[in-house]
C-alpha cells in the first residue's frame, strides 16, 4: 500500500520535472541540428552544436555580450556581499545612535525595484558630469536646483558597464540576511573575543566569516543569479551593442534579420544558461540553508 | 538572540555603513524623488527640453484620450499578476509538497525542480518565441503533423496573453519551489504521521497541515512575485510580443501585453520619448507598490503567523 503510493509520488514527480525541462530541453535537442533540420518535426539530435555555437559566436556578439555580463554579475556578486556584510555587522555588532532609523532606511529599499526607477535613474547616469568643481558647486549649493528641479548634471556613464554595475552594488536583501544571521551567532562568542582583546577585525575574520559561509555562498547565488538577469536598466542604458549585455543580446539576436536561424538563437541561449547553473549547482546546499533562514521572518 | 556586549569603536560604524548608504542614496532615493520631480515636467528624452507643466501628465493619464490606454494597461497588469501568482505558487507548493514526502529519496526531484531559478526571463521569452513562432515555429511545426490547426499565437490577442502568463509560470517555478521547499522541510515528519494515525486522508492533510503551516511563506511568495509580475516580467513581454496585439474592444487602446512598466518603457524611451509622462506612470506605481507594502506590513503581521523569532 505505502509503496504504491511512492510509486504514485514518484510518477508524477518524474512526469512534472520533465514537462518543466521541456522547452530547455527541446531548445537544447534543436540546437545540436543542422539548419535545414531545426524547422522541421524532427526529434532526433544532431551532431551540429558546436557548428551553431561557432556561428552564433561569429554572427553576433555573443563572446562580447557574455565577457560583458560575466563582469557586470561577477562584480555585483562580490560588491553587494562584501558591502552589505559590513553594513549588517555594523548594525548587529557595533553601538551607535540612530541604529533603528538606519535599518528601517535601507530596509524600504526592497521595495524599490530598479525598474520602477529607470526614469528617475536615466538622467543622473546618462548626462555628462560638470566640467570642473566650481560648475559643480555652483549648482549643488542651490537645493532649488538639487531637490526641486530635474537633474542637471550626471555620471556620464552611458554604454559603460560600470552603469549597470554600481547602482546595484548595496543591497537590503544583503544586509537583511546577513543580519538575521549574526542575531543568531551566540553572544557568549562576542564576549570572549572582546574579553580576549580581539577587535572587531580580528573577531569578523577569525570568528564571523567562517561562521557565515553558508550565508554567503546562499547571496552569491541570488546575487549572481539576480544581476545575469537584469533586463530593463541595461536595455535603457547601454546603447552600444558592445557593451551590452547577454539578456538584452537575445532581444539583439532575434530581431536581427527576417531569416533568424533558430539553431544558432537557440545554442546561444543554451550558452547564456550556463554561468548562472554552474553558481547555484555549485552553491546549492549554501542556497538551500541561506532560504531556510530568510523565510524566518 | 540580542546581543549585549557590542563593540564601541567610535567611528567604525560610519566606514563600515556609509558605502551602503551612499549607494542606496545616490542611486535609490535620488532617483525615485527625481521621478516625482520630472512628473511635473514635460520633457524629451532626445531633445532635453524641459518645461513645468504641474499636474498635466497625471490630469492625461486619467482623463482625455491617453487615458483609456493606461487604464487599459492598469486592468491587464492586475489580471496578468492575478493569474500569474495564484497559479503559479500552487504548483509549486504541490511540487515542493510531493518532493518533501519522499524525505531523502525525494533529493533528485529537488535538484531537477530548483534549476529553473537560474532561469532568467529573457530567455524564458526567447525559448517560448522559438516554440510559438506562428510561421517557422516549432509547436506549430508539430501540429501540423497531424493537423491543419496552425494558430497564430503571438498575433491571436487570447493566445499571446495566455502565453505570456505560461512563460511567466514556467520561469518563476524554480523560485516558488525553493521558498515552499525550505518551509516544508523544516515541518518535522511526525506531524503527518500524526495526521495519518488519527486518519486523516492525502486532502485533508494537505489542507489542514501543509496549507496553514506555509501560510507565512505563501504571503511572503505572494509579495514577492507582485514584484516579479510587475516588474522583472517585462524581459519576457519584451522577447516574446512586444507588449503587443492590440485587444478587440474596449481593449484595443493599448497592446494587451503593455503591463504598466511596458508603458513606462515604451512612452519613456519609445517614439515619443515623453519622460515626464513616463515619470508619472513611475509615481503612479511608486503608490502602488507603497500602498501594497503598507497592507503587507499592517494587515500581514496580525493575520499570518511567523515562525523563529
Amino acid at each position: 500500500m505505502k509503496n504504491k503510493k511512492e510509486i504514485t509520488v514518484h510518477i508524477v514527480l518524474s512526469l512534472s520535472c520533465l514537462i518543466i525541462a521541456f522547452p530547455i530541453l527541446f531548445a537544447l535537442l534543436k540546437s545540436t541540428q543542422p539548419p535545414g533540420q531545426v524547422m522541421s518535426a524532427r526529434m532526433l539530435p544532431g551532431g551540429y552544436f558546436l557548428a551553431n555555437v561557432k556561428n552564433a559566436w561569429l554572427h553576433y556578439n555573443l563572446d562580447l555580450y557574455m565577457l560583458n555580463s560575466l563582469k557586470i554579475a561577477l562584480s555585483i556578486m562580490f560588491g553587494k556581499t562584501f558591502l552589505s556584510f559590513f553594513a549588517a555587522f555594523a548594525l548587529v555588532f557595533l553601538n551607535f545612535k540612530a541604529k533603528k532609523v538606519v535599518f528601517i532606511f535601507i530596509l524600504i529599499t526592497l521595495m524599490m525595484p530598479t525598474e520602477m526607477l529607470i526614469i528617475g535613474l536615466f538622467d543622473l547616469i546618462s548626462l555628462s558630469p560638470p566640467a570642473n568643481l566650481n560648475e559643480f558647486f555652483s549648482w549643488f549649493v542651490n537645493p532649488r536646483n538639487v531637490l526641486l528641479s530635474p537633474v542637471e548634471y550626471g555620471f556620464g556613464w552611458t554604454d559603460k558597464s560600470i552603469s549597470v554595475i554600481v547602482p546595484f552594488l548595496a543591497s537590503a536583501t544583503g544586509v537583511f540576511l546577513f543580519r538575521q544571521h549574526f542575531r543568531n551567532i551566540p553572544g557568549s562568542l562576542l564576549d570572549a573575543s572582546i574579553i580576549d582583546g580581539a577587535g572587531p577585525f580580528r573577531f569578523i575574520y577569525h570568528i564571523l566569516f567562517p561562521l557565515s559561509r553558508s550565508t554567503v555562498g546562499a547571496l552569491f547565488v541570488v546575487q549572481f543569479i539576480y544581476a545575469w538577469n537584469q533586463y530593463l536598466w541595461p536595455r535603457v542604458i547601454i546603447r552600444n551593442d558592445s557593451a551590452q549585455v547577454i539578456q538584452v543580446g537575445l532581444k539583439a539576436i532575434i530581431g536581427n534579420a527576417e531569416g533568424v536561424e533558430w539553431g544558432e538563437v537557440m545554442a546561444g541561449t543554451i550558452l547564456s544558461m550556463i554561468p548562472p547553473l554552474i553558481i547555484l549547482l555549485l552553491l546549492h546546499d549554501q542556497f538551500m540553508k541561506g532560504v531556510s533562514v530568510s523565510d524566518e521572518k | 538572540m540580542v546581543h549585549r556586549n557590542r563593540y564601541k569603536t567610535k567611528g567604525l560604524e560610519i566606514l563600515f555603513l556609509f558605502p551602503t548608504l551612499l549607494i542606496l542614496i545616490l542611486f535609490l532615493y535620488y532617483p525615485a524623488w527625481q521621478s516625482i520631480i520630472l512628473s511635473f515636467f514635460r520633457s524629451n528624452l532626445f531633445l532635453g527640453t524641459r518645461k513645468f507643466i504641474g499636474l498635466e501628465n497625471f490630469q492625461n493619464l486619467f482623463i482625455g484620450p491617453l487615458a483609456p490606454a493606461y487604464y487599459q494597461s492598469m486592468i491587464q497588469t492586475l489580471v496578468f499578476s492575478a493569474l500569474v501568482i495564484f497559479p503559479g505558487l500552487l504548483i509549486g507548493l504541490c511540487l515542493a509538497n510531493l518532493s518533501a514526502s519522499l524525505g531523502k529519496k525525494g533529493r533528485i526531484y529537488r535538484i531537477l525542480l530548483i534549476w529553473p531559478y537560474a532561469l532568467s526571463p529573457a530567455v524564458a521569452g526567447t525559448v517560448f518565441s522559438f516554440l510559438f513562432n506562428p510561421v517557422t515555429g516549432a509547436v506549430n511545426t508539430l501540429i501540423g503533423t497531424f493537423s491543419s490547426w496552425q494558430p497564430r499565437w503571438l498575433d491571436n490577442p487570447f493566445l499571446a496573453f495566455l502565453l505570456v502568463i505560461i512563460a511567466c509560470i514556467w520561469k518563476n517555478i524554480g523560485y516558488n519551489f525553493v521558498f515552499y521547499l525550505a518551509a516544508l522541510q523544516n515541518v518535522p515528519q511526525i506531524v503527518y504521521e500524526a495526521g495519518k494515525i488519527d486518519g486523516a486522508g492525502i486532502f485533508k492533510r494537505f489542507f489542514r497541515i501543509t496549507l496553514p503551516l506555509v501560510g507565512p511563506v505563501s504571503y511572503f511568495l505572494i509579495f514577492t512575485n507582485l514584484s516579479y509580475t510587475f516588474f522583472e516580467a517585462f524581459g519576457l513581454i519584451d522577447l516574446l510580443t512586444s507588449g503587443g496585439p492590440m485587444g478587440p474592444a474596449p481593449f484595443d487602446n493599448a497592446g494587451l501585453t503593455t503591463l504598466l512598466i511596458y508603458k513606462v518603457f515604451t512612452d519613456g524611451f519609445g517614439g515619443s520619448s515623453n519622460m515626464g509622462f513616463a515619470a508619472a506612470q513611475s509615481v503612479i506605481l511608486m503608490t502602488m507598490i507603497g500602498l501594497i507594502t503598507w497592507i503587507q506590513f499592517h494587515y500581514g503581521e496580525k493575520k499570518v503567523h511567523y515562525g523563529g523569532e
